[in-house]
């Protein structure tokens, strides 16, 4: 008994000052919090706030609840943009996900063999370009590409292939797939240098023991390496899917903010940005533009739930 | 079990890449120091006694503020990359080390910016930059770039902060040494390392970016080099030499800064890929 009431006293003792929430640690966060709040959670929200609203030529804002987004999807002058800007997003990302990720993936292979002389400069010069910035890379090759100089189709000449060349990046047909291998060919050192850690945590016990019990080096590839690399793939989808819709940059300095020719290449950062500031007769409008970035937002959210909820739970489920 | 001509495909193979990795970046470098004419007539070939010439850099020199530029640039990056980390440790040491209510919660909260693109809130950023009156400010930068990495870095270090020994800091509590003395001289210090992997994911984006600059200080000599060659190759599109200039003087100290320091950055973006 005496036991008992003793053991309880300290209890008590700790609840009041426990309850009192210590000042340290509310210093250490604050700043971060603050920052953090104030110019990204905040924004976020304002903007989708902003997105229910209309703005006249006075600058006054009413509320029109969905109405925007009703413009957006149905009004013949904003919904051909839109709807072209999403499909030709959904492009962008594909070709990012099987040339990308699967050069990546071959890359990430040839670099994991065991005592290769040499991998780690490969893996450096390899990544090299992904640490430029995509706008040197966009005027990098829109120099290479350009008919004037004229190195691209001289090389497609060397290797017997110099009548596959054409102005790629001004043909309405091919401007988009062009400018989707430039930014696949900048950031393949993203998904080889995951994928490659991702290799290299497989035990050498489990491959041996394949090896042994007589599979050969694709089933070993097959049934062994890439079921237990599966969640990182998840990963750099996921990485690749928000990276992409919310890709800007590399148009805007290729083709600018008119995406062209003929929107061939617009995207929904660039159609954002117009929608934003305007372009040439067409007024900028910010709760139009924080409508299509509300939409954005959305695409984009579905995205990371379908990640979050789909794939890596599946995954994990899979690989342990 | 290795087969010779297997590996020589393989190295084929690599090497194969690497050129059509390098090739570009390569190009763009040595035709910046060639005469007009030697650009078209061979673009393949070095510079030599003949074809070399700076012209194209004197002229980008005379025609724009690449300096300041360079400086603005330079100024963003570490001014955000300081905070980022100094700001982040602290969040994330506070967050690993005492459990407290909410703990959790918080965590998950500054979590939704790494999925989250902060540019979307864009509209809501202008709109507060010209209220705070920090439109065309390097300020305005920093701040939404510490907003921006936050997250990330907090993740990091904090993964980073887990794997110090408890031992050293029960033994400075036992000393009764303060929590603030405790993470600024024991816990500061002994992070240095994760720094190379937080600049990985914070310093090359801020250093690259378009997007905000473009909105936020595309005048008053506050642009940054990214912005700036991309006015300026708006401007002399057709002026080859200081084209190519202009793009050598964006790509080369971000070379010289790569080569110098690939093997942490590497190893950082291997290790925060494990994970």
């Amino acid at each position: 008994m005496t036991d008992l009431t003793a053991s309880s006293v300290p209890v008590t003792d700790v609840v009041p000052t426990r309850s009192r929430f210590p000042i340290h640690i509310a210093v250490f966060l604050a700043p971060a919090l603050v920052i953090y709040s104030v110019f990204s959670i905040y924004p976020l929200i304002d903007t989708i706030r902003l997105s229910l609203y209309a703005g006249d030529e006075t600058g006054a804002r009413s509320f029109v609840g969905f109405q925007n987004f009703h413009t957006l999807l149905t009004d013949p002058n904003w919904s051909g943009q839109f709807w072209n800007a999403l499909r030709n997003n959904l492009i962008f990302f594909a070709i990012h996900m099987v040339v990308q990720n699967g050069i990546g993936l071959g890359l990430a292979m040839l670099l994991s063999l065991p005592r290769l002389t040499g991998g780690s400069v490969y893996r450096t010069l390899i990544f090299l370009p992904t640490m430029l910035s995509v706008v040197i890379i966009g005027f990098i090759w829109q120099l290479m590409l350009n008919p004037l100089w004229g190195i691209a189709p001289s090389l497609l000449k060397a290797v017997g292939l110099g009548s596959l060349f054409g102005p790629w990046l001004g043909q309405e047909s091919t401007a988009l797939l062009t400018v989707s291998l430039i930014s696949v060919w900048q950031f393949v050192g993203i998904p080889m240098m995951l994928i490659y850690a991702a290799l290299l945590n497989i035990p050498d016990d489990l491959l041996d023991a394949a090896t042994v019990d007589g599979a050969g080096p694709f089933s070993v590839f097959w049934f062994v390496r890439l079921p237990l690399i599966l969640p990182t793939l998840g990963v750099v989808s996921i990485l690749t899917f928000v990276a992409n819709f919310n890709a800007f940059d590399l148009i805007y300095a290729i083709k600018g903010a008119l995406a062209g020719p003929n929107f061939s290449t617009d995207i929904l950062g660039t159609f954002f940005y117009r929608t934003f500031f305007g372009f040439q007769l067409q007024v900028g409008s910010p709760t139009m533009g924080a409508a299509v970035a509300t939409a954005m937002l959305v695409i984009i959210l579905i995205g990371v739930l379908i990640y979050l909820f789909g794939v890596q739970r599946r995954l994990q489920r899979h690989t342990f | 079990m290795t087969i010779r001509p297997g590996r020589i495909a393989v190295h084929f193979a690599l090497i194969l890449y690497t050129i059509l990795a390098l090739g570009p970046i390569f190009l763009i470098l040595i035709n910046a120091f060639k005469t007009r004419r030697a650009i078209f007539a061979d673009p393949l070939g070095l510079p030599n006694g003949q074809t070399w010439t700076t012209i194209g850099f004197d002229r980008v020199f005379a025609n724009s503020d690449f300096g300041l530029y360079f400086f603005n640039s330079l100024t963003v990056t570490l001014v955000s990359l300081v905070l980022i980390v100094l700001i982040g440790a602290m969040a994330a040491w506070a967050l690993t080390e005492y459990r407290f209510r909410g703990n959790t919660l918080l965590s998950l909260y500054l979590a939704i910016g790494i999925m989250v693109p902060i540019r979307l809130g864009s509209v809501s950023i202008l709109r507060m930059m010209v209220e705070l009156n920090l439109v065309n400010t390097l300020t305005a930068l920093i701040l939404v770039y510490v907003a921006q990495g936050l997250p990330l870095a907090i993740l990091i270090l904090g993964e980073f902060i887990q794997q110090i020994p408890k031992d050293l800091r029960d033994a400075a509590r036992c000393d009764g040494v303060s929590e603030y003395r405790i993470f600024f001289s024991i816990i500061l210090p002994l992070i240095s390392p994760a720094i190379a992997t937080v600049a990985v994911f914070t310093m090359v984006p801020v250093w690259n970016d378009l997007w905000f600059p473009l909105i936020l200080a595309p005048g008053d000599g506050k642009q940054t080099i990214t912005l700036g060659v991309q006015q300026f190759i708006g401007q002399y599109v057709t002026d080859w030499n200081a084209v190519l200039a202009s793009l050598t003087l964006a790509i080369a100290p971000v070379l010289v800064l790569y080569l110098l320091f690939s093997r942490y950055l590497v190893r950082g973006l291997t290790a925060g890929a494990v994970k």
